[in-house]
């Protein structure tokens, strides 16, 4: 009788890292019906390309590193990576933006840390900063939601967003087919109330931006499903969703012209919540423990208000992930859990 | 109700417990041969005290314990001694060890019985020597002497008794059907158990999902006085609460019934609070009351390979593979035999290894139930295991840690208070072994403690023997001295006294504390010394020589002890050094014998460690009586 020499646990609860990036993808699904809702195709063309390309450069780059390849891609984690920065790209990128940037994240921010599990940042926002970095006009061009473009007939159908993707055809150049984002328009802003610069501008919508806001609800709908699941603890979202809260609450300054906008623009305006369900989260390059998490969750909603106010950029969530994934390390060392049987005085 | 208290993390796997609890506890068949392990306890093994070709009856002695932590071994069943020999024996590594092998005549004749039913009129001590003459060991886990445990230290008084029927691993069955249908049993092992530690409260923790086990345990108890048993009120409660595992885990159970936390490296007796196990509770009646040694052990036998699951009163020393038969063992169709639980038990690699005193159950699942490990992916530092872990530990660091050696980190994130229960690596998405790596860990941090151990003792020995040979320098030049002065004053009937003289003023000059036992020492060697160079001068045979030599040396031993034990302890690292040698090559070729080699290695540590205990000792008494 052949017998197996196993140690324990044999049991096994039987959910897999796979099945785990997959309940990401599923839950991802509201933000992103929101967003082709709010901006059109171009969001949907982007997942597909980036999801080719993430496979394409995951597997070479496995063949070169000599991994089992397959193996590797049902981990499903590339496409996790590829879905996260097609929808942080503005709808409509051009494919060679996306490869670009899947190169950043998949090769340059995973496989030469040596692969899951060892990069020590957010691959999604490497690639998305080096792109904003590159290519600063391309990448802060959002298209006007498509209830606001004045032409509806110009909106392109899934096949020409795919064509203007592939730069087969050109994106439409009508005035207004891009926009300035509410957040754009809130920093830049240094003479109007914030009352007045709503009423100015149509894309302000209810809350924090037409569209935005049904976008930042779908991915706080996913964020709380993954939760539901326990594929992360509420430490990281809660904690950041939080010091955005608080920041933007004091420097909402009544709604005068210096004014940052308020707490509800923050909350539910730019990335805010799809950084802090399906950015921050990213368990590899976060803090371990959930004090530790609780510390990066806040700092990383600091940073991000910090940069909206004062920075120079669009959005502010990639920054701040990518500069509170540096401080992960020196995070996990100093918010060790403490173990049973460290808390009780008498010592043998 | 008790107010109870949560533990950190913990998981559900699913139970499978009904399928053993069908039929009643079935009484096994008395084998043809029984494999009775001479160590199936912590501590020291049993010594045999039996002769191959002696007839033994049941319950007889077979092995006695000589040891301060041992426990005696007993005859499960009548017959004759066929072997003292190494058997495969249950165990993670799949070492063998020394077995009593006893060829049953199948009479099951028992040796003459003392029945004492009224245990009350005993002492503690009575009964503790009852507990101890019986091979009483815990049974539920590693299997500590009872006896020891239950008396304790003198300085820390338990005010706590637990009772531990949480049984929280899937699929086993024995204490919930003991406690089923021995209710009344356990309650007068309790009773003997109060009167030996008379605590102030007695808590018996069952989980919820064997609320026919906590009802019957309740009425059981009702029936009896404990407060009778001592000079203060006892406090009887059987406290249910959630399952979930690994309550069951001691200092887990403790901290749902209590609240407490047993100190890291620490005891429960050190928070007040001792623990024992439904089977232990039963064993100690049978022996009080009965007579009955250890030798026989309610084991649970299920998994869908057998097409019997069942609990069996087996006796102690029957092949596993002679009770799974009797279970309908289906060979074909399992995947891996375990010895205890799918969480914490071990694989055996062999199916004639004995029943002993721990083994709980045996599990033969099949490969649907329980599916072989998937290759391991990268961790995904998602948490899961931190979540799980009933000890906060952080798993995914200490995996990180363990992977790069980096043993002081793994200190420092306290891996030594890992329970080994298994949850993280039951939760872990990417079916990383997680325990595989810390169980590794661990041993390399004992090892490298060894290592560091040994380097500080060379050096202290390194530095007295510097010393002594310089002195011994002095001696000589001093005695030269006194030996020319002698001379001059040609004076040559003196010159031994002088000698001494000059040799004892010399030692009181040195160091006072150490003075006589210096002077023993150097007598000793000089006496060695002379007897050297005599045997030396008068005989060339080299036979005789080492003969000598040795004798000098035995001499030598005598009066500094220190010196032999240092010796042994550089033997055993010689022959632990040779050892790894020897494995490393074996691994580099895929040698056959690497099993053995490795088993051989164990036993060298082992020595190495005793050895060096021992020098330890000397060395702090001398040290004290230096102090003195
Ligand atoms: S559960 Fe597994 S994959 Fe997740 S953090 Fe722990 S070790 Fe890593
Ligand atoms: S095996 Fe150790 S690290 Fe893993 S859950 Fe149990 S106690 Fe925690």
């Amino acid at each position: 009788m052949a017998l197996m020499r196993v140690t324990s646990p044999h049991a096994h609860n039987r959910q897999t890292t796979g099945q785990v990036m997959q309940l990401v993808l599923l839950a991802t699904l509201p933000g992103v019906l929101a967003l082709t809702f709010a901006f059109g195709w171009g969001t949907l063309v982007n997942i597909l390309l980036a999801v080719i390309f993430a496979i394409a450069l995951e597997a070479s780059a496995l063949k070169l590193r000599k991994r089992p390849i397959k193996f590797y891609l049902n981990d499903y984690t590339a496409i996790v990576t590829a879905v996260l920065l097609a929808i942080a790209l503005p709808p409509y990128s051009s494919w060679w933006i996306i490869l670009v940037g899947i190169f950043f994240s998949i090769i340059v921010a995973k496989q030469l840390y040596g692969g899951l599990g060892y990069n020590p940042f957010n691959p999604a926002m490497v690639g998305y900063v080096a792109l904003l970095i590159s290519f600063p006009v391309a990448m802060t061009s959002w298209p006007a939601p498509i209830y606001l473009t004045p032409d509806e007939l110009s909106i392109p159908n899934p096949i020409n967003a795919l064509l203007i993707a592939l730069t087969i055809i050109e994106q439409p150049i009508i005035d207004g087919f891009t926009m300035a984002t509410p957040l754009d328009l809130v920093r830049q802003n240094d003479a109007l109330m914030i009352e007045d610069l709503i009423n100015e501008y149509p894309q302000f919508g209810r809350w924090s931006g037409y569209g935005w806001e049904w976008v930042n609800l779908g991915f706080l709908v996913g964020g709380i499903f993954l939760l539901q699941r326990k594929i992360f603890t509420w430490h990281t979202p809660v904690s950041m969703l939080l010091a955005i809260l608080i920041m933007s609450a004091l420097f909402y300054d009544g709604g005068s012209s210096a004014s940052a906008g308020s707490p509800l623009f923050h909350l539910l305006g730019g990335a805010t919540m799809f950084g802090a369900w399906f950015i921050a989260t990213d368990p590899v390059s976060s803090a371990a423990s959930n004090k530790g998490r609780v510390i990066y969750g806040a700092g990383i909603g600091l940073l991000t208000f910090i940069i909206r106010k004062w920075g120079n950029y669009p959005d502010a969530v990639a920054f701040a992930v990518l500069l509170m994934n540096f401080s992960a390390p020196l995070i996990d060392h100093y918010t060790q859990t403490k173990p049973y049987g460290h808390n009780t005085q008498k010592k043998s | 109700m008790r107010k109870i208290w949560d533990i950190h993390g913990g998981v559900h796997p699913n139970e499978n417990k009904t399928q053993s609890l069908g039929e009643p506890i079935v009484l096994s068949a008395i084998p043809p041969y029984l494999y009775v392990p001479l160590s199936q306890h912590i501590g020291a093994p049993a010594q045999p005290i039996v002769k191959i070709g002696d007839n033994v009856l049941k319950g007889q002695t077979i092995a006695s314990a000589n040891a301060a932590i041992s426990v005696p071994v007993h005859a499960p069943s009548s017959g004759i001694i066929f072997a003292i020999e190494n058997k495969s024996v249950p165990h993670p590594s799949g070492i063998d060890d020394m077995c009593i092998v006893i060829k049953t005549d199948g009479l099951d004749q028992w040796r003459e019985r003392n029945t004492n039913k009224d245990f009350s009129q005993l002492s503690g001590d009575e009964l503790l020597s009852i507990i101890r003459n019986a091979g009483i060991a815990g049974m539920g886990g590693a299997g500590f002497p009872t006896a020891i445990k239950l008396k304790g230290k003198n300085n820390k008084p338990i005010d706590t008794l637990i009772i531990n029927g949480t049984e929280c691993e899937p699929y086993i069955t024995a204490d919930h059907s003991l406690m089923l249908e021995n209710a009344d049993d356990i309650a007068m092992g309790l009773a003997i158990l109060a009167k030996i530690i008379k605590p102030k409260t007695i808590l018996f923790g069952i989980e919820d999902n064997k609320m026919d086990a906590v009802n019957g345990i309740e009425v059981a108890l009702e029936k009896i006085d404990f407060s009778a048993y001592s000079d203060h009120a006892i406090d009887v409660e059987v406290v249910s609460f959630p399952t979930k595992y690994p309550s069951g885990g001691e200092k887990q159970l403790i901290q749902i019934l209590t609240g407490k936390q047993v100190p890291s490296h620490g005891l429960p007796a050190d928070i007040g609070i001792v623990c024992h196990n439904i089977g232990t509770a039963v064993a100690i009646q049978d022996a009080v009351c009965l007579d009955h040694p250890l030798i026989s052990r309610v084991t649970t036998v299920t998994g869908e390979a057998v097409s019997q699951p069942r609990n069996y009163h087996v006796l102690i020393g029957t092949p596993v593979s002679f009770l799974l038969e009797q279970s309908q063992y289906r060979a074909d169709v399992s995947n891996r035999l375990i010895m205890g639980g799918p969480m914490m038990g071990f694989a055996l690699n062999d199916a004639s290894v004995p029943i002993i005193k721990t083994s709980n159950c045996v599990l033969a699942p099949t490969e649907t139930e329980l599916p072989s490990p998937p290759p391991a992916q990268a961790c995904i530092r998602c948490g899961m295991c931190a979540e799980a872990c009933p000890a906060s530990l952080l798993p995914q660091q200490l995996y990180w840690f363990s992977q790069g050696k980096e043993l002081e980190k793994l200190e420092q994130h306290n891996i030594a208070d890992c329970i080994e229960c298994g949850a993280c690596s039951y939760v872990c998405p990417s079916n990383i072994p997680l325990v595989q790596y810390y169980r590794a860990s661990k041993t390399d941090i004992k090892q490298r403690e060894v290592d560091h151990h040994n380097a500080e003792l060379a050096k202290r020995r390194f530095d007295t023997r510097q010393d002594r040979l310089l002195r011994l320098e002095q001696e000589k030049i001093a005695a030269k001295e006194a030996r020319q002065t002698a001379r001059k004053n040609s004076n040559k009937t003196d010159k031994h006294v002088s000698l001494t003289s000059t040799a004892s003023n010399d030692s009181a000059a040195s160091s006072k504390s150490t003075e006589d036992r210096d002077a023993t020492i150097k007598a000793a060697i000089k006496r060695a010394q002379e007897k050297k160079s005599a045997s030396a001068a008068t005989n060339e045979d080299p036979v005789a020589r080492a003969q000598a030599k040795r004798e000098a040396q035995l001499e030598q031993d005598q009066a500094d002890p220190e010196a032999k034990l240092t010796r042994a302890v550089e033997n055993a690292q010689q022959r632990l050094e040779k050892l790894h040698i020897k494995f490393s090559e074996a691994k580099k070729n895929n040698d056959k014998n690497i099993t053995i080699i490795e088993t051989g290695l164990e036993k060298a540590q082992a020595k190495l460690i005793s050895s060096q205990q021992a020098l330890d000792d000397h060395q702090k008494i001398s040290f004290t009586n230096d102090k003195a």
